[in-house]
């Protein structure tokens, strides 16, 4: 094998699928990229047997072959190299990978390109394709709640499911959920065409990281494929295909509260800073922030007998009786990041039960925050 | 002054180069240049285990006594007649019975030592504020100031203090007076049992000179090897040492011993031990491997621990279950919760899964068939109770707290047993 590049398309593709592969491996052939020459383009995928990115780029094959290096070690150089540089990668007499630039002369070793394990291609049932932005929406208002709690690993992901039209309504949703437990995170989009009766499909964590990283920024359309175990996104010339979480997702409908009748409508960016200001003295685990509501005024308060007290009053918009609620302060700042409009709005019931966030201006997405015991 | 003395029997202040105390006979007589000046003290009961185990049973009282469980456990404590054979804490029990076969052994029973154990601090407490505990039968005193208002200086409080545990509890224990509690503790061992011993600053320095550095306490078999080695055996080649050299050198050991080496110590006896954990553990009267009944013993220590970080109104962030094996060996298994909890139902429902899995052979899945002798239930990582949120995915558990917070008031008000669940009745015979 035989091809050579520029470094900057070099830098792309192995930027684009390094990232996937863990720093410590245990199957040595795990941390290596394969690289198939063929045609005047070049195939670099790489996998941790959950998740393979492959991305095609243009080079000039001199002799075709497939190859394994070590994806860091690769990207490291191509990352060192000098802007505007050829790069030149063939495999030697001695049977390993030579990469000249300039004047800079690398030695690398292989693995077969036979032992490479290639995810199996599944049957995809279903096939559309969202924008990139959109897609981007859909994660970043929802990924933050995924658990991390191992016991319940189909809490791992986000759940990624259609959602049928409401009477009245044509079209349905294509909708993304995420719940640690403590919080849940919903957001939601008019569902595109080729997503009726997609199956709920729980996508991993790691597996957004990687297509959030992948996606970012651009305006292209990503085209999805489904199947009962896996998912497959293909953006540009790159193409993600992940594994599924194989659980079921519990039923997140009823935990959110649809009686709240206590409204609370706040400035968003005021209250950020205020309860970040405030939590300033819960180094606790807890962080728990007590949100007191008289008339107009909210008093958010953090009460610690060793790090002391700290308390601000707000002027905010409620008319209902008052209450002490409390949350996490962390969660609340978590929540308020995804606020898109001026004010957020709060629907409470009691200090036990849980409360309701929503962005005026986004109907589509929506908050649930279990309230903590102050 | 011209009193230099005093009567360690009595507490009554000598002249110089009495022969006996006037007050009361006794020949056990105290002289020290600093007595009344010196008011850090180490007070250790004397075979505390064994002496308990005498006292309640007089018969007992003169033959060598080894508190310690079964065969193939090892010394809890031994009394000073046992002691005699050359039977020590923490030796084999068959190495032990070899040294003295005529040995009479009982099992602890540590809830009684814990609860004498207790007593004893509370009479320490009537003296002073500062008692800083550090084991059950050992404490720090710090009697500075106390003079005013005890009339009495503090060599002579803790004389009556040692009188008063010998009569109220009926247990000897001795003490170490001096001007830290690093000499302290020292001059506890000094005179054991039923001892006083003090340390001055006058003869601190060419007390310790000659010991060899395992003398001190931290210094295992290990670190003096390491120290041999430097060419260190005694504690005044210690101080030939610069404490650089010794940071160095030993780390931060290193530094500590060169300051102890100096006798100097300038850590204050304080009060309260910060709590690091709250956990309840019970002993099965047989070895019991069912899976359903080793649940309704887990919910009993999942009360219980719950019970006590109420009452201590704290909550933790990480739940440990322990397990002991028929065979001794000790299994423990944490989890670190989202957020903490100082709820029984959590705590329980936390331990429920990791208990499973120890019953479980993991290579086929089929049940170990293990046999446990001790479940406990612990809370560690704690704070302040906020929290427990309760869970939006299990709205069943909200109402489980909710019931568990209002039956705490009931049982507040009428009793523990006021509230329990179904499980605590299990296997328990029914009130007549």
């Amino acid at each position: 094998m035989k091809f050579s590049m520029e470094r900057a398309a070099l830098l792309g593709a192995l930027g684009h699928v390094q990232n996937v592969v863990e720093r410590r491996n245990t199957i040595p052939i795990l941390s290596n990229v394969l690289m198939s020459a063929d045609n005047g383009s070049i195939n670099f995928v790489a996998t941790d047997l959950d998740i393979e990115i492959s991305e095609s780029t243009s080079a000039d094959v001199a002799i075709a072959g497939d190859v394994t290096a070590p994806a860091h070690t690769l990207y490291d150089i191509a990352r060192k190299l000098p802007d505007g540089a050829e790069v030149s990668l063939s495999v030697g007499s001695d049977g390993r990978l030579e990469v000249d630039a300039g004047r800079s002369h690398f030695v690398l070793p292989l693995l077969p390109a036979g032992d490479f394990p290639k995810m199996t291609a599944d049957d995809f049932t279903h096939n559309f394709a969202l924008g990139a932005a959109e897609l981007a929406r859909l994660l970043d208002k929802t990924k933050f709640a995924i658990s991390t709690e191992e016991t319940r690993y189909y809490l791992n992901g986000i759940y990624f499911h259609a959602v049928a039209p409401e009477a009245g309504s044509a079209h349905g949703k294509l909708r993304c959920v995420a719940t640690d437990g403590h919080r849940l995170a919903l957001c939601e989009m008019a569902a595109p065409d080729g997503t009726d009766g997609l199956p709920g499909v729980i996508i991993p964590r790691k597996t957004i990281a990687e297509l959030r990283r992948l996606i970012d920024g651009l305006s292209e359309t990503v085209e999805i494929s489904v199947s009962e175990a896996k998912i497959r996104f293909k953006v540009g010339s790159a193409v993600l295909t992940s594994k599924l979480i194989d659980g079921t997702f519990p039923d997140y409908d009823r935990v959110i509260p649809k009686d709240g009748d206590k409204k609370l409508v706040i400035d968003n960016g005021v209250f950020a800073s205020a309860v970040d200001r405030v939590s300033t003295i819960s180094a606790e685990k807890s962080r728990s922030i007590k949100l007191t509501l008289e008339g107009d005024n909210l008093t958010l308060a953090v009460n610690n007998p060793e790090h002391g007290n700290a308390r601000e009053d707000l002027m905010v918009d409620y008319g209902a009786e008052n209450l002490e609620i409390g949350f996490n302060a962390k969660y609340l700042l978590d929540v308020t990041t995804q606020i898109e409009a001026r004010d957020v709005h709060f629907s409470l019931s009691d200090p036990a039960s849980p409360a309701l966030v929503t962005d005026p201006e986004d109907d589509g997405a929506l908050f649930v925050l279990m309230p903590l015991r102050v | 002054m011209d009193n230099k003395g005093l009567c360690q029997d009595c507490g009554a202040y000598v002249a110089q180069r009495a022969a006996a105390c006037p007050t009361c006979g006794s020949h056990k007589l105290l002289y020290h240049s600093e007595l009344f000046d010196l008011s850090i003290a180490h007070v250790d009961c004397d075979a505390f285990f064994a002496s308990i185990e005498k006292r309640d049973n007089p018969e007992l009282a003169d033959k060598p006594v080894i508190i310690g469980g079964g065969r193939r456990g090892v010394v809890a404590a031994a009394c000073y007649n046992a002691r005699v054979y050359g039977v020590r804490s923490a030796m084999p029990m068959f190495k032990a019975l070899k040294a003295c076969p005529e040995a009479v052994v009982i099992s602890s029973s540590l809830a009684n030592y814990a609860y004498e154990g207790k007593r004893i601090k509370k009479l320490m407490g009537e003296l002073t504020p500062l008692v800083q505990s550090l084991s059950i039968d050992e404490a720090f005193l710090d009697l500075t100031g106390t003079e005013r208002l005890h009339g009495v200086a503090p060599a002579v409080t803790l004389i009556k203090l040692q009188q008063r545990i010998l009569r109220e509890i009926g247990v000897t224990v001795s003490v170490g007076l001096s001007y830290n509690k690093f000499l302290a503790k020292t001059a506890s061992d000094l005179d054991k049992p039923n001892g006083f011993a003090v340390i001055g600053r006058a003869e601190a320095l060419d007390f310790l000179a000659p010991k060899p550095v395992g003398f001190i306490y931290g210094v295992g078999p290990a670190f003096s090897r390491s120290l041999k080695k430097s060419g260190i055996i005694t504690i005044a080649d210690v101080r030939t040492r610069s404490d650089s050299h010794m940071m160095q050198k030993f780390g931060e050991a290193g530094l500590r011993l060169a300051r102890l080496a100096r006798a100097e110590d300038f850590r204050a006896v304080k009060s309260t031990n910060i709590r690091k954990s709250i956990s309840t553990e019970t002993t099965f009267d047989r070895d019991i491997g069912d899976q359903e009944e080793l649940t309704d013993k887990l919910w009993q220590v999942c009360v219980k621990t719950a019970d006590r970080a109420k009452a201590k109104n704290m909550a933790g962030g990480v739940i440990t279950l322990k397990l002991k094996s028929r065979h001794f060996k000790t299994v423990t298994r944490r989890r670190t919760l989202a957020e903490p909890t100082q709820l029984a139902d959590t705590i329980f429902q936390t331990c429920l899964p990791l208990l499973g899995a120890e019953l479980l052979d993991k290579k086929n899945g089929k049940s170990t068939g293990q046999k446990f002798r001790l479940i406990g239930a612990g809370l560690s990582q704690l704070c302040a109770p906020n929290g427990d949120s309760g869970d939006l995915l299990d709205p069943k558990a909200s109402l489980r707290r909710r019931a568990e917070r209002a039956s705490d008031i009931a049982r507040g008000k009428f009793g523990k047993d006021a509230v329990i669940i179904g499980r605590s009745l299990n296997k328990k015979p029914r009130p007549k």
